[in-house]
């Protein structure tokens, strides 16, 4: 048995296509794949909005909100 | 070179090697900046001094027996038949072979190919050390890693004769263990017997984080070493042989490029996995470390590094998933043994490089189990055992062992480690005081100058 379909180089190269481990699996590595990039951006949301929450009311809130104002 | 085919792809692979052998300098170039980055300001020139010169003493040493120790050692391993003298010939620094010759126009590209690996095996090491060991000491290290050990291990598991090929079923196509592992290996021997730096430790333990004195300076090292990595890449395969010259099992007239083993890959393969796995690498570094900058800068690189085992066999998103994977693993590890055993690894090399090259290794085992090692016939196919047992040979036999030992001799010797007033003040004033000379003259002479001026006015 062999992950990539072929045990031994005994062949003639113009006869082989894909050599990655597990053909036929594609899809289900993709989908892996697209769950790892989303699972990604709402992790990197979540704690942005946290970050961001936390990062306002650092300093003197009064003095930014007047200093806003201005603007 | 008869007929104009033959010399049609010997220049070819001559031209090949050689501009990888370029790009990968960048490799060099990015540890100086990253290392001058993350020191402080007083150790700037001793940093820059000690990895520069890593350069000409592994490459003289490269030349004198480097060379020849990959070719001859193939099976120099207890009961696999020993040094083979005839083998090696062709490459000692006396062979004809070994300069100007018209009938050998890839020997000199190869033999510098392999260079650059070596100079990055060292590199790594002098990385980890910074800020407070002796020149004289690292670069005594960087021949034996570089022009020793690496290229033993590469003979074993990176030779498509070697022994742990053969017998194992070794398979590491762009070096997780030959070149990172081992390195991490050798630089976790060095720094625990070198010590940490004065102040990474609180005197209860905690440890402190040293903030690097020039975050850009880093970026742009680090980048510069993913630039020179895909010359790397490259650097690893055979551009373009036929079937007839390699002489394995390979039937038909096909020609292709294959990795170091002989074995066949594509250029386009290993571009979508450098590319993939540098991804996968950043992306799980960046939620494992919070965001910190230089662990996912890092983790781009460990990313890689983890993947490259089989990268010239995986599918680009199981590159992607592999490096995201290694990466949680070495982020993790390295605060672990931090906090455990109180070392100071000052760039984070041992997890990057050894932690990363030992998970990758494993999990090639997995992911490629049953896959051909080689073209040749008879050889272990690669499995879990076999890359388990090779990880350990990398990190721990050809790595870990020899740094520790000549580490040990040295600290026994007292030439491991600058003097604690030296690093309080800083190896710049000690050694490298030129440039420090040089400002203190012309802030002496901007005083008088002033000193006159405000002296004529009144």
């Amino acid at each position: 048995m062999s992950t990539i379909g072929y045990e031994n180089w005994a062949v003639d190269l113009a006869e082989v296509g894909p050599v990655y481990p597990f053909q036929g699996t594609e899809f289900f590595w993709v989908i892996l794949g697209v769950i790892f990039w989303l699972v990604w951006h709402r992790i990197q949301y979540v704690r942005e909005s946290a970050h961001l929450e936390e990062a306002r009311h650092i300093g003197d809130e009064d003095k930014v909100h007047d200093l806003l104002d201005k603007y | 070179m008869d007929g104009n085919l033959n010399a049609l792809t010997t220049v070819f692979t001559e031209f090949y090697y050689w501009v990888t052998v370029v790009f990968m300098f960048l490799i060099h170039v990015g540890f100086c900046m990253y290392e001058v980055g993350a020191s402080r300001r007083r150790n700037h020139m001793h940093t820059l001094m000690k990895n520069v010169m890593i350069i000409p003493l592994v490459t003289v040493t490269f030349f004198f027996f480097g060379w020849w120790i990959y070719w001859a050692f193939p099976n120099a391993f207890p009961g696999m038949g020993g040094v083979d003298f005839e083998a090696g010939a062709p490459y000692t620094p006396w062979s004809e072979s070994m300069g100007t010759n018209l009938a050998d126009r890839i020997t000199g590209v190869f033999w510098a190919a392999f260079l650059l690996f070596s100079w990055t095996a060292a590199s790594i090491v002098s990385g980890s050390v910074i800020e407070r060991i002796r020149s004289s000491a690292l670069w005594l290290h960087a021949v034996m890693i570089g022009s020793v050990w690496w290229i033993i291990d590469a003979a074993w598991g990176w030779h498509y004769d070697g022994w742990m090929v053969k017998v194992l079923g070794y398979h590491d196509a762009y070096a997780s263990g030959v070149i990172h592992a081992i390195a991490g290996g050798y630089a976790l021997g060095v720094i625990m017997v070198l010590g940490p730096r004065l102040g990474k430790f609180a005197k209860d333990g905690t440890p402190r984080d040293i903030p690097p004195h020039n975050p850009w300076m880093l970026t742009i090292g680090i980048f510069l070493i993913y630039t020179g990595f895909w010359g790397f890449y490259a650097a690893c395969n055979v551009p373009v042989i036929s079937p007839e010259v390699i002489g394995g099992e390979i039937v038909g007239t096909t020609w292709t490029a294959t990795n170091i083993y002989l074995a066949p890959t594509t250029l386009s393969a290993i571009t979508f996995n450098f590319l993939m796995s540098l991804s996968g690498g950043l992306m799980a570094a960046y939620v494992v470390s919070r965001g910190d900058a230089f662990w996912t800068f890092s983790g781009g690189l460990a990313g890689i590094i983890t993947a490259s085992a089989g990268n010239d066999l995986y599918h680009p998103v199981q590159a992607m998933l592999v490096a995201a994977v290694g990466v949680v693993i070495v982020y993790k590890l390295h605060y672990w043994v931090e906090r455990k055993f109180k070392l100071d690894d000052a760039v984070g090399a041992v997890a990057v490089h050894g932690y990363s090259g030992v998970v990758g290794l494993i999990i090639a085992g997995f992911m490629l189990w049953g896959a051909p090692s080689s073209p040749f016939e008879g050889y272990a196919t690669i499995n879990p055992i076999g890359q388990t047992i090779g990880a350990v040979i990398m990190f721990g036999l050809l790595g870990f062992l020899p740094g520790w030992v000549l580490a040990k001799l040295q600290a026994a010797a007292g030439v491991l480690r600058i003097p604690e007033e030296v690093e309080l003040q800083g190896l710049d004033y000690a050694e490298h005081h030129a440039y420090e000379d040089a400002k203190t003259d012309i802030i002496e002479a901007d005083k008088r100058r002033l000193s006159a001026k405000v002296t004529a006015a009144e």
